[in-house]
């Protein structure tokens, strides 16, 4: 088979590259490494600035194919899948990696089926078999109670969406050299059915615990609230946001934004604090590769501590107020 | 405003229960339920016939006892269901089963309007109504969080994006996926309920549709699932017990030492 090359699918914000661009050269240095090909990742867009491609080079790609038109200044998944189905069956890649977001997720089935490739949603990890040189994709389901290995034995490429922040952004090394290739667009490839009206900000929310550091969640163990103010306030004194479980979010608590889990936010901060949360296997999945991991419940079978550096089995009403003034009285000394 | 609403049978999983010896899922006493985030397909579906006219026709490819979960979406207020079955399509993954899907919807014809579930509880792969789009050649706007806008030519929706919303404006026929944001599920009413038991749910196969067998069931998959695990994640964590003032001030203080010693703060 004359497919060769692992390519990742670099996603764009009003210009800039998304951090997830970097996390999938992370993963797809690896592949292609285990494979002895080559690294590409594809920037489509309108005003892509050189610093940014050559970004994507210090960042693992071997290769970067440019498509930058005025008229791809939008996500519109026909033009974008029309232009991606152009090169690969130009350039014929073996794998196809893309994030596993809002574009990402509608990108990839629509162009899946337009080069009749397997695809495979929202994986966590991804490696290469040994003997047939075939993708594995694990992915969580069933609401994470299974991790489910799925190959794609003939059909190439082979294609996966891979959830933001289930891996590290690829270190940045600015000695690598790579090559860039620019492709015009050509104007047959632009569907012209479906028009961007424009974007507007969620204006009662701005917050982004996937980016966090230091995350500190509430759950149902906070009773109501109110309560959160407790959760808001050891997030001050650690510099950190606030998340939420499920659980808090169904009862109106707090809103969708914080939520972790399954159903909620991936997030890989350095510090995750649990309060108050028993530890569903669908949070879990959400938040238990973060470097550490701090439970505070009253519970000692909670499953949170199976997978806690550091707990501590109480009241929560009683150890947050002790904890906060702690940190208070600490950083008042420093 | 004739629109088709592909559902999924799915289980009741979100209390889903693991056999901890065998690591399986115990489905002894699952029962099997619309797909939730399809009934916000329906109740959308059902607004704009409300509003609009026209018909509603649901459709879903499973087993036999499938057409139940199509019973229970014209009790809400669609008005026919197609039951897509066959031992033919076993095993299919997200892209055969967006093929049948899409040839399903080809053959009932005359359509303004595709209405999509975001994903199904079980599989979670979203892939599905995108790929009917695909094979179908429609407009796709996924992660739809409002219809704005519509006409008998254009539609104008909001879709949820990382940064907020976005909105497009796409000609008809088109293919919305949905997510909860965009409507309230209805209760089937006893009326619907009786209407339901009256309606016919005609049996579609390889019999009485013209389907390119390389695409069906196994054969038109490209994906194979090769293992499934159990995820054991276990950390060997420091858990300290609180069980008076001198306890509590202790665990505070250790964790604090920790978080210092980790570099956190």
């Amino acid at each position: 088979m004359d497919y060769h090359g692992v390519w990742t699918i670099a996603e764009t914000n009003r210009g800039k590259i998304k951090e997830v661009s970097f996390e999938l050269l992370n993963r797809g240095r690896k592949l292609a490494d285990k494979l002895g090909t080559e690294l590409a990742s594809v920037l489509i867009g309108n005003n892509i600035n050189n610093d940014d491609v050559q970004e994507l080079i210090y960042r693992g790609a071997d290769k970067v194919y440019v498509i930058n038109d005025p008229q791809l200044e939008n996500f519109i998944v026909e033009n974008y899948a029309n232009v991606l189905e152009d090169l690969v069956n130009e350039y014929r890649p073996e794998i196809i990696i893309a994030a596993a977001t809002t574009s990402g997720r509608s990108l990839m089935p629509y162009l899946s089926v337009k080069v009749n490739a397997g695809l495979t949603a929202d994986c966590t990890g991804l490696d290469i078999e040994e003997k047939t040189g075939n993708l594995l994709q694990t992915r969580p389901a069933i609401g994470g109670n299974i991790l489910a290995t799925i190959k794609t034995p003939e059909n190439r490429p082979q294609m996966a969406t891979v959830r933001p922040k289930s891996t590290k952004p690829a270190p940045r090394d600015d000695n690598r050299t790579g090559e860039i290739i620019n492709i015009a667009l050509k104007p047959e490839l632009i569907d012209g059915r479906v028009e961007s009206l424009g974007c507007k900000k969620d204006e009662q929310e701005d917050v982004n615990i996937q980016d966090a550091d230091i995350i500190i969640s509430g759950g149902r163990g906070l009773k109501k609230a109110e309560n959160f103010g407790l959760i808001h306030e050891l997030a001050q004194h650690l510099d950190g946001v606030v998340g939420a479980s499920r659980d808090a979010v169904d009862r109106g608590w707090i809103s969708y934004p914080h939520q972790v889990g399954l159903s909620g936010k991936t997030v890989l901060p350095k510090l995750y604090v649990a309060v108050g949360i028993s530890g569903a296997i669908q949070h879990l999945a959400g938040m238990k590769t973060a470097d550490n991991i701090i439970a505070i419940n009253n519970d000692p079978d909670a499953p949170i501590f199976k997978v806690s550096d550091f707990g501590i089995v109480g009241d929560l009403f009683e150890v947050l107020p002790i904890l906060n003034e702690q940190l208070a009285k600490e950083a008042n000394g420093r | 405003m004739n629109i088709i609403i592909p559902i999924k049978q799915v289980p009741e999983t979100s209390n889903v229960k693991m056999d901890e010896k065998t690591g399986t899922m115990v489905r002894g006493g699952v029962e099997s339920i619309v797909n939730p985030l399809d009934l916000y397909a329906i109740e959308v579906g059902i607004q704009l016939k409300e509003e609009h006219g026209g018909k509603i026709t649901v459709i879903t490819m499973g087993p036999p006892t499938a057409d139940k979960a199509l019973k229970e979406a014209i009790s809400m207020g669609c008005d026919d269901g197609i039951l897509v079955s066959g031992r033919e399509f076993a095993g299919s993954d997200s892209k055969a089963t967006s093929y049948v899907l899409a040839e399903t919807i080809k053959k009932i014809d005359n359509y303004d309007l595709i209405l999509a579930g975001q994903q199904a509880t079980d599989g979670e792969t979203g892939q599905v109504g995108p790929g009917i789009a695909s094979f179908l050649n429609l407009p796709l706007a996924t992660y739809t969080s409002k219809v704005v806008e519509i006409n008998s030519k254009n539609i104008i929706v909001e879709r949820l994006i990382e940064e907020g919303y976005e909105t497009l404006k796409m000609p008809l026929p088109a293919l919305l996926t949905v997510v909860k944001e965009i409507s309230y599920p209805r209760l089937p009413t006893l009326r619907g309920k009786q209407k339901a038991k009256k309606t016919d749910i005609p049996l579609w196969s390889k019999n009485n549709m013209e389907l390119n067998e390389l695409e069906l069931g196994l054969n038109g998959s490209a994906t194979r699932v090769v293992k499934i695990a159990h995820p054991k994640v276990v950390r060997k964590g420091t858990i300290l017990k609180v069980s008076d003032e001198k306890t509590l001030n202790e665990a505070v203080s250790r964790m604090i030492k920790f978080m210092r010693e980790k570099e956190l703060i």
